[in-house]
């Protein structure tokens, strides 16, 4: 029978090694941008396969991301007795600075960061990533660059498509359910919008697509047994995005956002 | 070091507790066709993918034209692996890919060849595996056989110097199985190249083969012939061969 603290060694042992395999495939995928001009093909193709197809599922979740932002400052502010005209500045904060960058992310990982495990995992276990290397094909080049920038580039994009659309959502509650103006509600927002916050936002989504990508790549890469390594590998890989988004989110709000 | 085409010098290879490779020993001369036979589980795959270092061997090395291949990194190793084609036991096709782009895949990315040019080598491949008519076909539209077929000319698109063979026949039906016995023959005669199959399959092993290598326990057990493997006395060859539960080999 094991002790408590061999099983805890050993969990340590496995995370560490779990982590400088993440900062490992960082690294490989950095060394291989240097032949970024013959993968742009396959760069574009992941933009639109990653990206471009998520739009649709960002856009229904920001619409009741802004929506419940908006109800729920509200019902605060008449709890605390503070004039309703500063909603559009507290849901226009709220969603530039953490709503929509955090859980656009988090959506992303579950839908882009399980996609690109299962795949790159199906390809592991069948043996096609070996192909490629016999091949002589760097696999780094061709499957995990075209991937990571690809999650890289769209986080942002996406979030900023997700700050519009909830904004949108949350002038909407605003107007039809808490009887506050458009006008009102949109001056709020206006007045209190800040360059630095959108470049603040950009730069988390950034970061954060670039966790998705890496994360989702290495689960990938390192899949074990068939059917059901896959599956482990992916749900590690939601995990794994989701606990680092939201760890990093909490370092930026303590570098950016300093009280 | 001998100056064989290929040169295996005493490999050991673990996976954590699992000891599969004990100080592997084989030279493969140019032009040979050698099999290396042996239980499930026991090595054959393990050994072919240290090859074209898939894996590297915790212990020996593996040369390649006088080149021990641990020292090859970035266009050299790439080089090295361009002289390789490999068949997989699955086939290892891409499913993202159609068959004609399958086979192109590795002179699409080489960029030594126009697309016209790669058009007329994955036509005249297909046409070598006798499969003209599936090019546009995805792999998930083609049977196991059409699937390994497929493989195989994927693996000599580039030309390749030796042709590595995963169980080549694995899940075929017997008649699908003599055919790929019978075009790996063809095409190493055909192509002047070196071929390498692992199998556990003894009629593909006594139909390919001008040399057969047997590995138990780690180890080579057996090299020689078809000829003196049909008549060898060692008791673990003899079970094998005959296909007997009953004998030295324990069934795992």
């Amino acid at each position: 029978m094991e002790s408590g603290l061999t099983i805890l060694g050993r969990r340590g042992v496995k995370f560490v090694t779990k982590l400088g395999g993440i900062f490992l495939m960082l690294g490989r995928f950095l060394v291989a941008l240097k032949e970024l001009p013959r993968s742009l093909g396959l760069v574009f193709e992941q933009l639109y396969t990653l990206g471009v197809k998520s739009l649709p599922l960002i856009i229904i979740i920001s619409i009741f991301v802004g929506a419940v932002a908006a109800w729920q400052a509200a019902y605060q502010f008449k709890f605390i007795g503070a004039p309703l005209r500063y909603l559009g500045q507290a849901v226009g904060k709220a969603v530039v600075i953490e709503l929509a960058p955090v859980l656009s992310a988090i959506v992303f990982a579950g839908r882009v960061g399980a996609g690109v495990t299962a795949e790159l995992g199906s390809m592991r276990v069948t043996e096609q990533i070996d192909a490629l290397e016999s091949m002589g094909i760097n696999p780094i080049r061709y499957l995990v660059m075209p991937r990571v920038l690809a999650c890289l580039f769209m986080v942002p994009l996406l979030v900023v498509f997700a700050i519009f659309i909830a904004i949108l959502g949350g002038l909407v509650v605003s107007v039809i359910g808490v009887d506050v103006s458009s006008e009102t509600f949109l001056n709020g927002f206006r007045n209190s919008f800040q360059v630095g916050d959108f470049i603040n936002g950009m730069i988390k989504a950034a970061v954060f697509g670039l966790i998705i990508g890496i994360v989702g790549c290495y689960e990938g890469f390192h899949t074990r047994g068939g059917a059901q390594g896959v599956g482990l590998a992916t749900t590690n890989s939601v995990v794994i995005s989701s606990v680092l988004i939201l760890v990093f989110n909490f370092i930026f709000a303590l570098i950016l956002f300093r009280i | 070091m001998s100056d064989a085409l290929i040169g295996i010098e005493g490999i050991s290879k673990r996976f954590q507790t699992l000891e599969v490779l004990r100080g592997v020993d084989l030279d493969v001369n140019k032009g040979e066709s050698i099999v290396v036979i042996g239980q499930s589980g026991c090595g054959k795959s393990v050994l072919l993918k240290h090859l074209v270092r898939l894996l590297e061997p915790d212990e020996g090395a593996v040369f390649f034209d006088g080149v021990d291949i641990s020292s090859l990194t970035g266009r050299r190793l790439i080089e090295m692996r361009r002289r390789y084609g490999m068949l997989f036991q699955s086939a290892a096709l891409f499913d993202s890919l159609t068959v004609a782009e399958n086979v192109g895949l590795g002179l699409t990315e080489e960029r030594l060849h126009s697309e016209a040019e790669i058009e007329r080598i994955v036509d005249e491949k297909l046409q070598m595996v006798g499969l003209s008519d599936v090019r546009d076909k995805n792999p998930s539209e083609l049977s196991g056989g059409m699937r390994k077929r497929v493989g195989l000319a994927r693996a000599i698109a580039g030309s390749p110097e030796v042709l590595l063979y995963d169980e080549p026949t694995t899940g075929l039906d017997p008649i699908t199985a003599d055919m790929i016995n019978d075009m790996i023959v063809d095409l190493h005669r055909k192509l002047n190249v070196t071929s390498i199959a692992v199998t556990h399959d003894m009629t593909s092993a006594f139909k390919i083969a001008d040399r057969i290598v047997m590995l138990y326990d780690g180890q080579v057990e057996f090299d020689g012939s078809p000829d003196e493997i049909r008549n060898s006395s060692n008791e673990v060859v003899r079970q094998f061969i005959t296909g007997s539960a009953v004998g030295p080999i324990q069934v795992r």
